[in-house]
């Protein structure tokens, strides 16, 4: 089907070597500075090391979706970027709305501390 | 108006056909998306279950950061040499291609062996997936991951056989891409696993 | 406590005679009627040496017309199969009064109705609304087949493979005694030791596979094969449903995929997540498997929603009142069953501010329903309204649906949901909007489209019949439960004591709507049977018998495998009402090649590897599921060496069924004047 190819390519990425080493770059630094964090102990206070964590895994994330996933609202006229969207909404969705359910539940069933049970 | 010039209108009396695999990209990332919920569904078990040790160990006992760390940096190379090796498919280039495969391949295949290590350590303790919830949940959680790489790693091999045989044809190029997607979304789930299960373990 | 396991043999994992319940003569009888049927099945296939013509024309087929047909057939078998489940549901408890204790065992009870639930959702509802889409999609937006047409054919197969599963449970070993949802820690180890629940878990999930791919391939369909012109706003309604419909399956299918995974280890190798000890939690089986178990409800709902849409304009003759407020509300409803799952356990014990979040949204969800209900009324409004049979099923459904979802608000107030939840007005709700919704939709779509499938109308007499069984038999048999329900009788109740016994009249009336319906499928089956015997009478050869509207009533009937000779190009909602409005003639020369896919056996062999290894799964026949799942690995790897996947119908060939369509529409037309 080559004389039909570009009609494929059209819709195809095409990723430079630059794109897979500064991608490669941020991710090492941003994998490499949560492992410090949490190795040395450098923040005392842990709940704030966690919010240090959590945001640097999210930008990692947005960064591995650029660079090595190549997402962007041209590839398949936008449909693989709204379906990453929608899909990010219900995990979402799913993960919060498990937690606070069960979270309530035991709050509601047990007066014990959940520590209790650890 | 005449009729055959409507039907000109109406009918598509030159079409070319949809080229082979026009609809794969899209198909594979909606297949991508229905696995990232089940990663979520895992991630959801994790966190309510994941503090519930029933009096066996904890996350701080268990895990070795040292060892979750280069088990990430293995995921980490392994994703640049995918990376790699799709420029020289891009290029043409059939045997920077398998040289760069091979090597991905050697990256996954290390990072599984380190996690059954790891997995075997953890049931020699005594800390299997039987003994609590949180083990339960973290067995299943990280488990899924393996079993994913390991099943990327079979569609490597082949992929590896099906381009040494036919080289590279819009066919296998299109299979590369999709495993492309395949092997760097896995490396995003695994960011979520060492962010919240290992090193959130060991802040607990 | 880990439970000690069962002697597990390593050649047989657990099976061996006693598996075969020989001791329970009904399970025996129906055994012996369904082997002499099988062997006669099998006897006259191979007389009239059909085998071969099956495996060429059927089973290997990736034509999405064909593989639409066979998910009709399935669940048309699997439906005879749920409702002989109803009929011993309500006979049971019709005659468990006054110390007697009916004719069912609880043992065997328990499996019926765990058994009816399953059917009914999984392998009858399931299949009809995949089947639907899968015939009607493709040629609803002028494309040749489906994306991933030999995914297709696999998908069917492991639907077929979910059903053989839970059919094999009747004759070996047993089903789950579980309930429909098998709620731990009822399903798990500890109080169901036996392999009901494995069969339960393996033909789910086995019949899941298949329905998550089949939710992609038709996502994929729809977004990539529209013909030219077709903007999203302007494809039927039908398809719009279907695409919503199918972007929930892909979102809701790994959920339930994962909570039944996780079930099966806590019974394979005793993990603890959902058993009371070591931390599990059951109401976390709970709440997880509600997240699919609530937009699954909309899977079911929203084609059909589509067929009424299509039917009230068609036999209308006018456009769809609100075309763009309908494509919202479908949307929206797509996003809502996200957000109401904990309604179904609002007693669980989440405290006030859980419960009326989820209380709130799930009222919120009938607003676009019934906004829904006021574009099919606006529709019928000042039209000219045929009264064919499908639009007999359609004002059926506006008035009873209305009612199961007024019912359904009622219980997504929590406080009535203390006093109603798992009472029979719980069950009387929930058969009002899927029979009333859903199975009455499946009718009028077959009725609707059963002409384009074989190129002749189902006879109007038993169709008629059939409804006026159905329709007061609906209402005879589910009154009574909603009033049982308001006085507090719980669901899956076998037998009653005496205290119980001034209500055993609302069972026999059960019992006796429950008979109207039984009439109404036989009905049913007296119109396919009639239809098909005197198809000459009811042939239609216009390929439009309705005066339909959109794109699949272009092509003749049956259409030609390639659905269209020359892909329409569209202008217009409703793309061939407006064609015929304007006159466009058909094309009648200058065909091209049309590139096909090509049929393959990796489908079949694929999902019965499979089926295979969930068997040997069920029971721990180690070796078996290894070799069978290395199997599946192989087979598809093999397949993938497979490159020629296509190929062309010559343009002559194209070009000599084109003349005799030519020809019929002639003859036709001379035939009108």
């Amino acid at each position: 089907m080559a004389d039909h190819s570009h009609g494929h390519d059209a819709s195809a990425f095409h990723a430079t070597t630059k794109d897979y080493v500064i991608g490669f770059a941020l991710s090492v630094i941003l994998t490499a500075i949560p492992f410090w964090l949490v190795m040395s102990g450098a923040i005392a206070d842990k709940q704030t090391t966690g919010m240090i964590i959590i945001a640097f895994a999210a930008v990692q994330i947005v960064v591995h979706m650029i660079y090595f996933l190549h997402m962007s609202g041209k590839i398949e006229g936008g449909w693989n970027l709204m379906a990453m969207l929608f899909t990010i909404l219900l995990v979402g969705i799913v993960l919060s709305g498990t937690v606070w359910v069960m979270y309530h539940l035991n709050a509601n069933m047990m007066p014990v501390k959940m520590d209790g049970m650890g | 108006m005449s009729t055959a010039n409507l039907t000109g209108q109406y009918y598509d009396l030159h079409e070319h056909e949809h080229p082979d695999g026009y609809s794969t990209t899209l198909g594979f990332w909606i297949y991508l998306m229905s696995d990232c919920l089940i990663f979520g569904m895992l991630f959801a078990t994790y966190a309510v279950l994941g503090g519930n040790y029933a009096g066996g160990p904890g996350p701080k006992d268990l895990f070795d950061l040292n060892l979750v760390a280069i088990n990430t940096s293995m995921l980490l190379f392994s994703s640049i040499t995918y990376g790699f090796a799709m420029i020289a498919m891009q290029k043409g280039s059939k045997q920077g291609l398998i040289g760069w495969l091979i090597l991905t391949l050697a990256f996954g295949l290390t990072f599984l062996g380190i996690e059954l290590y790891e997995f075997h350590h953890l049931i020699e303790e005594g800390a299997g997936p039987q003994r609590s919830a949180f083990l339960s949940a973290f067995f299943t959680l990280v488990g899924t991951h393996g079993l994913h790489v390991t099943f990327g790693s079979i569609w490597l091999v082949t992929l590896l056989f099906q381009v040494g045989k036919h080289g590279l044809t819009a066919a296998n190029q299109r299979r590369l891409s999709c495993l492309s997607l395949f092997w760097h979304f896995l490396d995003v789930v695994w960011i979520g696993v060492f962010t919240f299960v290992y090193l959130m373990g060991a802040l607990r | 406590m880990i439970p000690q396991p069962a002697p597990v043999s390593p050649i047989l994992g657990k099976l061996s005679l006693d598996a075969l319940p020989l001791h329970e003569p009904i399970v025996v009888a129906t055994f012996a009627v369904v082997a002499l049927g099988g062997i006669g099945l099998f006897a006259a296939l191979t007389y009239f040496r059909l085998w071969g013509y099956l495996w060429k024309e059927w089973f290997t087929s990736v034509d999405h017309k064909k593989i639409g047909i066979m998910y009709m057939i399935l669940g048309l078998v699997m439906f005879l199969r749920g409702f002989a489940d109803a009929i011993m549901i309500r006979s049971q408890q019709a005659l468990g009064f006054g110390g007697s204790d009916g004719y069912l065992n609880s043992h065997h009870f328990d499996q019926v109705f765990t058994a009816h639930g399953v059917i009914m959702i999984f392998f009858v509802a399931m299949p009809f609304v995949t089947g639907l889409m899968n015939y009607v999609v493709p040629l609803q937006i002028g494309a040749r087949d489906v994306s991933f047409p030999f995914l297709n054919n696999f998908s069917f197969w492991m639907t077929v493979g979910g059903a053989v599963l839970v059919m094999a449970s009747l004759f070996i070993g047993e089903f789950a005694r579980t309930g429909w949802l098998a709620y731990p820690p009822l399903s798990g180890l500890a109080y169901s030791p036996d392999v009901g629940v494995d069969y339960y878990i393996w033909s789910l999930q086995v019949a899941g596979v298949g329905t998550t791919l089949s939710g992609v391939n038709l996502i994929a369909t729809i977004v990539k094969l529209r013909a030219p012109g077709m903007s999203l706003m302007k494809m039927p309604v039908f398809t719009w449903t279907a695409l919503v419909t199918n972007i929930l399956i892909v979102a809701v299918f790994p959920v339930l995929t994962v909570v039944l995974a996780l079930l099966g280890l806590d019974r394979v190798f005793h993990t603890n997540f959902f058993t009371n000890d070591f931390g599990g939690s059951p109401m976390l089986y709970v709440n997880l498997i509600w997240i699919w178990g609530h937009p699954e409800v909309y899977i079911l709902v929203l084609p059909i929603f589509g067929v009424f849409s299509e039917v009230v304009s068609t036999f209308c003759s006018k456009r769809l009142f609100g075309y763009s407020s309908m494509v919202y509300a479908t949307c929206v409803i797509g996003i809502l069953s996200y957000i109401v799952w904990l309604h179904h356990f609002f007693t669980m014990g989440s405290g006030a501010s859980v419960n009326s979040f989820f209380g709130i949204s799930t009222m919120v969800i009938s607003i676009p329903t019934g906004a829904k209900l006021f574009n099919w009324l606006f529709t019928m409004y000042k039209g000219r309204i045929r009264y064919t049979l499908p639009m007999m099923w359609t004002v059926a459904f506006m008035l009873t649906f209305v009612i199961g979802g007024m019912t359904g608000v009622m219980m997504a107030v929590p406080a009535a949901d203390f006093v109603l939840h798992n009472s029979v007005f719980l069950i009387a709700h929930f058969h009002n909007v899927i029979i009333g919704g859903v199975v009455w939709g499946v009718f009028a779509a077959i009725n609707y489209w059963w002409p384009k499938a074989f190129g002749f109308k189902l006879n109007e007499f038993w169709g008629k019949v059939s409804f006026w069984m159905w329709v007061p038999g609906f209402w005879v048999a589910f009154t009574p439960l909603y009033m049982l329900g308001l006085m507090g009788v719980t669901r899956r109740m076998r037998v009653f004591d005496a205290s119980f016994d001034p209500l055993r009249i609302y069972y026999w009336i059960a019992l006796l709507g429950a008979f109207m319906i039984a009439a109404g499928i036989g009905a049913m089956l007296i119109q396919i049977g009639v239809s098909i015997w005197k198809r000459e009478e009811l042939k239609d050869e216009s390929g439009d018998p309705w005066n339909g509207r959109t794109l699949e009533w272009a092509t003749s009937s049956p259409p030609p495998e390639y659905n269209f000779a020359f892909t329409p190009k569209i202008h217009e909602i409703d793309a061939w009402a407006d064609m015929k409005a304007k006159g466009v003639a058909r094309p009648t020369e200058g065909f091209r090649d049309i590139y096909m896919p090509q049929g393959t056996w990796a489908g079949i062999t694929l999902a019965g590897l499979a089926t295979l290894c969930g068997f040997a799964l069920i029971w721990q026949v180690w070796w078996l599921a290894i070799a069978s799942f290395v199997g599946v690995v192989a087979t598809a790897i093999a397949h993938t060496f497979n490159y020629n996947r296509t190929f062309y119908i010559k343009a002559d060939h194209v070009a000599e069924v084109e003349a005799a369509r030519t020809a019929q529409l002639a003859a036709l037309e001379k035939g009108a004047a």
